[in-house]
This record gives C-alpha cells, sequence and structure tokens, in this order.
C-alpha cells in the first residue's frame, strides 16, 4: 500500500503570524508527508470538518496569541464530534509550560514550544502514527 | 462503508477515497460497488497555470452553485514532492467561506507517483462523490504537465483560466488552448492588457481545425478579486453543458474516458503484477552496476528476465 501521513496543519483564532506554521509545513513535507495547509483565522469548527474531509491522520495547531486553553480542547471537541476521534492533534506556538499538563489532559497530545528542533515533532509523528486501515 | 457513502457520510466518503489513494486491498470492490450508483453528477475540470486564480474562482464558483441549492464536491490536485514524496496542498486556504458548509466536501490531493497514476486515483474518488449524492464535481489542477491534462480529461467540460502579464507563456500554451480547454477564462480581468489576452485566445481558437462559428468555444472574463462575471462564468458553463449534452459530445466524451480508464487500469495491473514479480529494489542495486560497468546492456537485462516472467506465466 502506498500509504501518506497526512497532516492538517491549522492556525485558530485571530493569530495571524504564521512564520513557524509555515517552516513546521515545509520541514514536514521534506520528512515525506502531506500537509494540508489550511492558513491563518480558522475557526475550530473549521479545522474539525476539515481533518474528517481530509481524513488526516494528525492535526497540528499552531497559537501565538495566548487563547490555546479555549481554542485547543475546542478543536479536539468539534473533531470528536464530527467523527475524527481517532486523529491525534499536537500543537506548538507561544504556550507556557504550566499550561502543557491542562492541554494534554484535554486531549491534545504533544505540544511543541519554540526552539523544538523539527525532528521531535518528525518523531512523534512516526511514533504515532496508524499503522494499519480499519474499516 | 457503501451505504454510509450514499448517504454521504463525511466522514465514510473521506476514509473511501483515503482507500483509493492507499491502494487498500479492498478498494476494487468498494469501487464495483458504488459505480452503479454514480452517474449523476456533472464535472468541471479547471486548470490554469500557477498563480492564475483557480482556487479564488472555484470558490466563487461554489458560492454561485451553492445558492441554488447544489451540493458541491472538490478535489484540489497538487504535486508531491519527487525528492521527499512529501506535498503541501494548500488549494482549501482560498475556499475559507465553504469551510462550515456541509453541502461542500472539499479534498486536497497529492500527485504521489501513484501506481494508476494520479488520473486513475482521481476518476476513482469521482465515482465515490458521485455515488455520495453531489451534484457538482470540481477537480482543480495546475494545468502544466500530461499528467495534468490526464486529470482534466476527467471531466465533462474543462475550464482553462489564463491570465495577462504571462507574456510569452501563452504561445506556449496554445498547444494546450486549442485541445483541452472547453471553456475559457481570462481572470484577473481588472489588470490592464485583460483584453488583449481574450483576443489573442479569440484568435488562436479561430484558427482552430474544426472551428465551427456556430460552435464556438466559450470565453469569459472575471475578475476573482472583485467578484465579477462569476455568475455569468457558471451560467456559461451550464449552458455548454446542456448543449454537449443534447449534441452527443458528452456521451462520446464520457465513453472516451472509459476507454481510457480501462487502458490504464490494464497498464497500473501490469505493471504491478511484473514489478512484484521482478522484486526490482532488489534487482535495481546489481543492474545499475553491470551497466555502469558496462557488462550488461539495459535491454538485456530486463528482457532476460521478462522472457523468464512469460515462461512462468505460460506454465500455468
Amino acid at each position: 500500500m502506498d500509504r501518506k501521513i497526512r497532516i492538517l496543519m491549522a492556525k485558530p483564532g485571530l493569530d495571524g503570524h504564521d512564520r513557524g506554521a509555515k517552516y513546521v509545513a515545509r520541514a514536514l513535507r521534506d520528512a515525506g508527508y502531506e500537509v494540508i495547509y489550511t492558513g491563518i483565522r480558522q475557526s475550530p469548527e473549521a479545522i474539525a470538518r476539515a481533518a474528517v474531509q481530509e481524513d488526516a491522520d494528525f492535526v497540528g495547531l499552531s497559537l501565538l496569541s495566548g487563547a490555546h486553553n479555549e481554542l485547543f480542547p475546542e478543536v479536539v471537541r468539534l473533531l470528536k464530534e464530527n467523527g475524527g476521534e481517532d486523529i491525534t492533534v499536537f500543537g506548538g506556538g507561544i504556550i507556557p509550560e504550566e499550561d502543557i499538563p491542562f492541554l494534554k489532559e484535554q486531549g491534545i497530545q504533544a505540544i511543541f514550544t519554540p526552539g523544538t528542533p523539527i525532528e521531535a515533532v518528525i518523531d512523534f509523528i512516526e511514533q504515532h502514527h496508524p499503522k494499519s486501515e480499519e474499516i | 462503508m457503501l451505504e454510509a457513502i450514499l448517504q454521504g457520510d463525511t466522514r465514510a466518503i473521506a476514509r473511501a477515497i483515503s482507500w483509493i489513494e492507499n491502494e487498500h486491498p479492498e478498494k476494487e470492490s468498494l469501487i464495483n460497488a458504488v459505480y452503479p450508483h454514480s452517474g449523476n453528477a456533472v464535472v468541471w475540470g479547471i486548470t490554469g497555470p500557477p498563480g492564475s486564480g483557480k482556487s479564488s474562482l472555484v470558490n466563487l464558483i461554489i458560492q454561485h452553485e451553492r445558492a441554488k441549492g447544489k451540493k458541491i464536491a472538490v478535489i484540489a490536485v497538487d504535486p508531491s514532492s519527487p525528492f521527499s514524496g512529501g506535498a503541501i496542498l494548500g488549494d482549501r486556504i482560498r475556499m475559507q467561506k465553504h469551510a462550515t458548509d456541509s453541502g461542500v466536501f472539499i479534498r486536497s490531493m497529492a500527485s504521489r507517483g501513484h501506481l494508476g497514476g494520479i488520473a486513475g486515483a482521481t476518476s476513482d474518488a469521482i465515482k465515490v462523490l458521485d455515488a455520495a449524492g453531489f451534484d457538482l464535481i470540481l477537480i482543480e489542477t495546475i494545468g502544466v504537465g500530461q499528467t495534468e491534462i490526464e486529470i482534466v480529461e476527467l471531466s465533462d467540460i474543462v475550464l482553462l483560466i489564463l491570465v495577462p502579464g504571462l507574456g510569452d507563456e501563452i504561445q506556449a500554451l496554445k498547444a494546450g488552448v486549442m485541445e483541452i480547454g472547453d471553456v475559457f477564462v481570462i481572470n484577473k480581468s481588472d489588470k490592464d492588457d485583460a483584453f488583449r489576452v481574450k483576443a489573442e485566445v479569440e484568435y488562436v481558437l479561430h484558427l482552430k481545425d474544426d472551428y465551427d462559428p456556430q460552435n464556438q468555444n466559450p470565453v469569459f472574463m472575471t475578475s476573482a478579486l472583485r467578484n465579477e462575471g462569476v455568475a455569468e462564468l457558471a451560467e456559461g458553463v451550464q449552458a455548454y453543458f446542456a448543449k454537449i449534452a443534447a449534441n452527443g459530445q458528452l456521451e462520446k466524451k464520457r465513453k472516451r474516458r472509459i476507454a481510457e480508464e480501462i487502458r490504464n487500469i490494464i497498464n497500473s495491473k501490469l505493471r504491478e503484477r511484473l514489478f512484484r514479480y521482478l522484486n526490482l529494489e532488489h534487482l535495481f542495486q546489481e543492474w545499475t552496476e553491470q551497466v555502469y560497468h558496462k557488462t550488461a546492456s539495459p535491454y538485456a537485462l530486463v528482457n532476460v528476465e521478462l522472457e523468464k516472467f512469460f515462461a512462468e506465466s505460460n506454465k500455468k
């Protein structure tokens, strides 16, 4: 099977600084993944629907404006609501260390803060991608 | 899964398209089951050089057609990196307006180096979307190479998008202009030399062998930026479709497409069978060395293996 890992990258909310997200998107492409880049100012609902339509394996959320505690869990919730409960969600951006446990409780499986080497993201993906197709 | 697809369930449709892209072992039986339920949807192909505004136009076309209550699906095809095999699929960005509309389904597909070609996968995806109840299916791809031409030929009507400022490139596009496009769109009509481009296109169309003043290819001017001309374009494409449906051209086109599809399936299955038999990855190393040191010719190496393959197949 010619299976490719598909990662949907999005910036929820009003944060327009996408250089980081673009950097990650390009690096993931170079690692051989298909990156569906949906851009800035996405609503959590739009992100969840897109992820289901694209049958994404992962959703990567980038946020620098501080609204992560509201928006990230909202994306997880809407994914479940739209049939995307098995999509793995990770995030990055300006996220204080003390918020990370809460986010993980809410279903965001990893947070990659500034300065994290891109290999850490790639390793995470390699360890968490689905190995078999289910009907 | 079939039932869910026929009900229009988003998750099932998305999964089915993944099965197609990933060459799932049950893909064929799924397509066989889906196929009898297809045939209702109209397929428009939208192609043109990078930066011509295809995605922006698709966004506006969706808006226009949605207002009529149609359910619309979009397949946006983008190239995979030949080096890493990965891809950045960014066409959705231009279609934000429809992100939360449950009557619109958007799927990004990477060209991937599919065994059956991306055209094979796109063709199967169209069948699934058709069976799922979408009235209009838009296929969007860059129209620069043979592969893209194959994808766009899957449509009932091909919209070729051109823009001012291409200069000499329109000369290079002439062969494509004459052969692929059914409807021609000069986008970015807000720019100065848009009218000149329109005149050039009309001139080139005039030169066609089968130019028929009664049956001309329509040419439209649009500005996606200003949302101008899109309604006229959409209505014009509908009218063109009605015409070719009535005069038998649509049927001819669809039959030609089926023949191409069958040819494609034969090709890809043969290749797959042969490559599996040859266990190529292993062989390639040896063969490359031999050819490099001139101890064997590429033809000789392949022929020996092929003869073996045919001999063994005949024994069965």
